[in-house]
């Protein structure tokens, strides 16, 4: 029996790979200088819903998204590399939203989508590492959650069975369907893009993207449906605006500084072999090895 | 009423070390407010178990003691706690950062619409000019945390909504015995009153825990190494370098993620915080989300091939040169020496 999956990703800024101009002069993060990357534990979130997808004939595999309009690449990736369709949630009215916010946001257009079996997110997102957004949304659409996957070993008559990882071992956990699971780094890697279905989807658009693009675009979207991304902005889910963005954000951020480290007065040593020796001697003298 | 309110964690039949820490933090913040210090333990078996907090300085502890609440899963337990604060209305409510804190921690800040801010380095009380709403507030909880991959450090409040929730590493905060003979008042909770049939769905089937392999928070003496070290092949030289100094092999969290040393080694922010004797950063550019966790170091040695790389501002040696010549130099002349 097919499962019906919504995975939830998120295009990150690549915190990882920072480069020198990634900080503005007042401190601010540059956001232009960082690359827009599919969030790494949402692509171990999208292989296992994947494998389900090979595993459980009819199986099929739905992206959401929230951000701007250019976070409709992710689910462009999603699509080249399995996904089936994909939703993308986008609106100024959900600017500056928290964790909490974001996942009021997230479960109004879960419920919009309606049927579902299983939702998957990755465990957390390298921009902010909360890993608040998954058991929010489970606590927002009031099913069960199961965080820290590393393996989803079945999903069948109506339960799910999970392998955890936890600080210092595993635990084997079974979960009633529909629940909410957040999978971890230590999953599988997402396989690459399928060359049929980059050549598929390859223009695949929102409806904004469409109406961006230059005149000597052509729209296939009406004959080949697949084609067109859904988008949906604030008027298209029902919400209460007193949970989204700002204002539905209980946390504030007050101060944000920029790393300045306090110089203390070091020795500064080539690696010859003399310095190298002078230091050990020193380290031994002092009792800090030996 | 509005008291800070620590949820704490058992670890293999006694109270979780980061539970411990946390008490200690909250002793002083409650000081701090002029308010109490409560603990809730919830699990399974726990006769005796406040004789392990209060001497760390808890006004009251809240037991919850019920087969259904171990081994630990999230619906129980939010229930219990979700109800508890319903009733105690806290204004700080404080979780280790751990798979079971970062797991409930969300599940009550979601249902009682209250802020949560994960992996705080540091907290501490402070008020707040809102100057568009013109509105003052005193004595929020300042929750303060690198961000942006460690690029930044947040200063995160809630000025609204309560409780005020954090959750903190094991070894961010330190632990302190308030008083040996410090005692409080037990309240036993009435579980089945929160716990209903629909919480029991999630089953754990089996549990298979390791004793942990590494022991780098205890280790007196920690190897580092980062991405600069290049490759998994290359972090050996940090293992042989460990073995002749006795130490344990630590690893930034862009070692981590590169795939050259397991998570369990993983120093810093979202990793563990250590305080050795001696720090030896090998490769290791030092950013904030590293730092965070080795910046209480007695002495920091830092080998780094870019004489600009930020973790020498905070080392107490400098070594310029590449990792892969300077630390079998080092090893080399540590036998040498040593004989």
């Amino acid at each position: 029996m097919g499962l019906k999956i919504i995975v939830l990703a998120k295009q990150v800024p690549d915190t990882r790979n920072v480069g020198k101009d990634a900080m503005k002069a007042d401190g601010t993060v540059n956001r232009a200088a960082l690359a827009a990357i599919f969030n790494p534990e949402d692509l171990n979130a999208l292989e296992q819903a994947l494998r389900l997808k090979e595993k459980y004939k009819g199986t099929t595999v739905t992206l959401l998204t929230m951000g701007p309009g250019r976070a409709a690449d992710i689910i462009r990736e999603g699509l080249f590399r399995g996904a089936d369709d994909g939703y993308l949630l986008s609106d100024r009215a959900f600017a500056g939203s928290d964790t909490l916010a974001t996942s009021y946001a997230l479960s109004c257009a879960i419920k919009k989508i309606k049927d579902f079996d299983l939702i998957i997110a990755g465990r957390q997102a390298i921009d902010g590492d909360t890993a608040q957004v998954g058991p929010q949304v489970a606590e927002k659409l009031n099913l069960p959650q199961v965080t820290y996957v590393e393996d989803v070993i079945k999903a069948e008559k109506g339960k799910i069975t999970l392998k955890r990882r936890l600080e210092r071992g595993v635990e084997t956990v079974e979960a009633p369907l529909p629940s909410v699971i957040t999978v971890n780094s230590s999953a599988p890697s997402c396989r690459p893009r399928a060359a049929k279905l980059l050549m598929k989807f390859k223009h695949a658009r929102t409806m904004s993207e469409r109406q961006s693009q230059a005149e000597d675009y052509i729209d296939m979207s009406a004959d080949r449906p697949y084609l067109n991304i859904q988008e949906w902005s604030v008027n298209d889910v029902e919400t209460d605006a007193q949970w989204l963005g700002l204002t539905g954000s209980p946390t504030k951020v007050k101060t944000i500084e920029n790393v300045v480290f306090q110089a203390k007065e070091s020795k500064v040593l080539t690696a010859s072999d003399k310095e190298i020796d002078e230091l050990i001697k020193e380290l031994m003298l002092n009792h800090t090895i030996g | 009423m509005n008291n800070i309110f620590v949820i704490c964690e058992m670890d293999e039949g006694k109270v979780a070390d980061v539970s411990l820490e946390l008490l200690t933090k909250g002793r002083s913040l409650a000081n701090t407010l002029k308010c109490q210090l409560e603990a809730v333990v919830l699990g399974h078996k726990l006769t005796g178990i406040e004789k392990e907090i209060f001497p760390y300085g808890a006004d009251v502890v809240h037991i919850g003691d019920d087969a259904c609440l171990a081994p630990y899963t999230t619906l129980p337990h939010a229930a219990v706690i979700n109800g508890l604060f319903k009733v105690e209305k806290p204004q700080i409510g404080l979780l280790g950062a751990t798979t079971m804190g970062r797991d409930l921690g969300p599940r009550v800040s979601s249902a009682l619409y209250s802020g949560l801010t994960a992996d705080c380095t540091s907290l501490e009380i402070g008020d707040h000019e809102d100057k568009k709403a013109k509105k003052i507030y005193k004595d929020l909880l300042y929750q303060i945390r690198p961000a942006f991959g460690g690029n930044i450090v947040a200063t995160i409040i809630n000025p609204d909504c309560r409780p005020q929730m954090a959750t903190v590493r094991e070894g961010v905060m330190k632990k302190e015995i308030f008083s040996a003979n410090h005692k409080g008042q037990l309240k036993k909770i009435d579980v089945s009153q929160f716990v209903k049939p629909e919480h029991l769905v999630v089953k754990v089937l089996e549990r298979h825990m390791e004793k942990s392999r590494v022991n780098i928070k205890n280790s007196s003496i920690i190897v580092s190494g980062g991405y600069g070290m290049g490759s998994k092949e290359n972090f050996q030289v940090l293992y042989e370098l460990a073995e002749v100094l006795g130490a344990e092999v630590g690893a930034s969290r862009a070692a981590v993620d590169a795939g050259y040393a397991d998570h369990d080694r993983q120093v810093g922010q979202t990793g563990i915080t250590v305080r050795p004797k001696l720090y030896i950063a090998c490769g290791i550019s030092g950013q904030i989300q590293h730092t965070a966790g080795m910046e209480e170091s007695a002495m920091v040695i830092a080998i780094n091939n870019d004489p600009m790389a930020p973790i020498n501002k905070i080392a107490d040696y400098v070594i310029t040169g590449d990792v892969m010549e300077t630390i079998p130099k080092l090893i080399k002349f540590y036998k040498k020496n040593s004989k």
